[in-house]
């Protein structure tokens, strides 16, 4: 199902607007447009801690804290969702895009 | 007497504490400034000295010089911090101190242990950073007799201090080596995490062009995963590689060890911040100022210099039971060198990206906005003036904390 079906706003790059609408078939679709779906286990492994996370702190963990405490490595996150693993996380984690920063 | 603590003496906490006597009655505050080092560093600086633009005499200074004779100076290294008791323990003679209200401006400081092979066995061979006084002069003895090749500027992950800088480092080096008569003997590239060369679009833009008009490569969303030593080359994450014969590495930045050790910091030991407030998210007595700050603007000394303006107003409402304001706006301003005794300026804040115009009179500038101009490039020479004789002295500069959207040019 492409994201647009989905019946929640999204931002003109496709980042869903609020984290509160989010459902795991929203990642999945996000997942497939951003062509790494199926997710695996390894992919909700960080997809879970990354909501978890954001929830508890208010803010988006950095791909930093992601590699150091979600217990996936750096080199994994990028096998797992290749070319700017933040901002395929984000999206599939139901988060606007990251902020880079100033 | 009520006590306050500043920790750390470099531009944040040398401005903070000019301003506090002023605004303070010091009959009844005792202030303290603990710093492990006597030297203060004019940082911008250092992207002049691989160049021979400055030596390393141009850039240092005596901290004491800067602090005002009201506060009280230690130099020693912070062992913890303890901020439920409101205890900061020192390492020199196992000293401990105790504080009403504590100001943390420890800085931030290059971590190139985070990155496998950077330190190995061809750090200060060739491979350098201008991020240290010791990186900056060991990589212009370096260049003096250099012969060419390929070489690399690489960002290893954001945040940094002074994000243009490695902009400018780039600018500077292609017109050193045209200055020299062998730039066809030099390939510049650029690899950065980024997805542009900067972080803001329009700013972006322009200075991409930039690079391309210097016929510099650029290299985006370049993660570095390692150092390949013995093929000298940088490694990223999903198995990209570029080949150096000279790298300049702007390695990972992280907030000091004693924010780690005393268990207050992120995963870069940069302390929570409140965004607009400045005050430490967790604790109620704690202010952080400078790089310090886990804050998404820029680590900058003008940032940290809009910081204070803001903090000094704040903090005297709140010892007297007032609530703080969310007064802090991210404001940011930097000089851009870009070679050839021209420059850039760039004014920009959390919400507003850099815009052109002119600066700091709308339509009258002298300095010009997100252009090239010889001016700009003044501005910056003589900013080293401005940081040693009003800056740090916090004498009134004639620009307002706050970002003005007068005299930008709105798309």
């Amino acid at each position: 199902m492409a994201t647009k079906e989905l019946n929640v706003s999204l931002d003109a790059e496709g980042f869903l607007t609020d984290p509160n609408q989010w459902t795991p078939e929203i990642a999945e679709a996000m997942a497939e447009e951003e062509g790494i779906a199926p997710l695996t286990e390894r992919h909700w492994k960080v997809i879970n801690w990354v909501r978890e996370e954001a929830a508890r702190t208010g803010e988006f963990p950095s791909l930093r804290a992601i590699s150091k405490r979600s217990g996936v490595d750096t080199k994994e996150l990028y096998e797992l969702f290749p070319k700017g693993p933040a901002r395929k996380i984000a999206r599939c984690a139901g988060y606007p895009k990251p902020k880079g920063c100033i | 007497m009520k006590r306050l603590l500043i920790l750390g003496g470099g531009t944040a906490g040398t401005m903070v504490a000019n301003r506090l006597v002023h605004e303070l009655d010091m009959n009844e505050w005792h202030i303290t400034v603990v710093d492990q080092d006597e030297i203060h560093y004019y940082q911008p600086g250092f992207l002049f000295i691989p160049f021979g633009t400055y030596g390393k005499a141009d850039v240092m200074r005596p901290k004491r010089d800067f602090l005002p004779r009201e506060v009280e100076v230690i130099i020693s290294e912070v062992r913890l911090i303890e901020p439920e008791k409101n205890l900061v323990h020192l390492v020199k003679e196992n000293r401990t101190l105790r504080y009403d209200y504590l100001i943390i401006a420890t800085g931030s400081r290059i971590a190139p242990e985070e990155t496998p092979g950077l330190m190995e066995d061809e750090w200060r061979k060739s491979i350098f950073d201008f991020y240290t006084p010791d990186g900056a002069v060991a990589l212009h003895r370096f260049l003096r007799t250099w012969q060419g090749g390929r070489l690399v500027v690489n960002v290893a992950e954001m945040p940094i201090k002074c994000p243009v800088a490695p902009l400018e480092f780039l600018f500077l080096a292609d017109a050193y080596f045209h200055d020299r008569g062998m730039r066809d003997r030099v390939e510049i590239v650029y690899a950065t995490p980024l997805s542009g060369a900067f972080t803001k679009p329009i700013a972006s833009q322009q200075l991409g062009d930039l690079l391309e008009q210097k016929n510099i490569q650029l290299i985006t969303d370049f993660n570095i995963a390692s150092v390949d030593v013995d093929k000298k080359a940088i490694v990223s994450y999903d198995d990209q590689r570029v080949e150096f014969d000279l790298l300049v590495s702007i390695p990972t930045n992280m907030g000091s060890e004693v924010i780690a050790r005393s268990g207050m910091g992120d995963d870069l030991n940069f302390v929570p911040t409140d965004k607009h407030t400045l005050k430490a998210r967790d604790y109620d007595n704690i202010f952080v100022l400078g790089d310090a700050t886990n804050l998404p603007s820029s680590k900058a000394g003008s940032v940290a210099h809009f910081q204070v303006d803001v903090f000094i107003e704040n903090f005297l409402r709140y010892i007297d039971g007032l609530e703080l304001l969310p007064t802090f706006d991210g404001h940011a301003n930097c000089f851009i060198e870009s070679g050839h005794g021209k420059g850039f300026l760039i004014d920009f804040n959390y919400d507003v990206e850099p815009l052109p115009g002119m600066f700091p009179m709308p339509g009258i500038g002298p300095f010009s906005l997100l252009r090239e101009s010889r001016i700009n490039h003044w501005g910056k020479m003589m900013f080293r003036w401005v940081y040693w004789h009003i800056l740090l002295k916090g004498r009134e500069m004639p620009i307002p904390a706050q970002m003005s959207m007068a005299g930008k040019w709105q798309r």
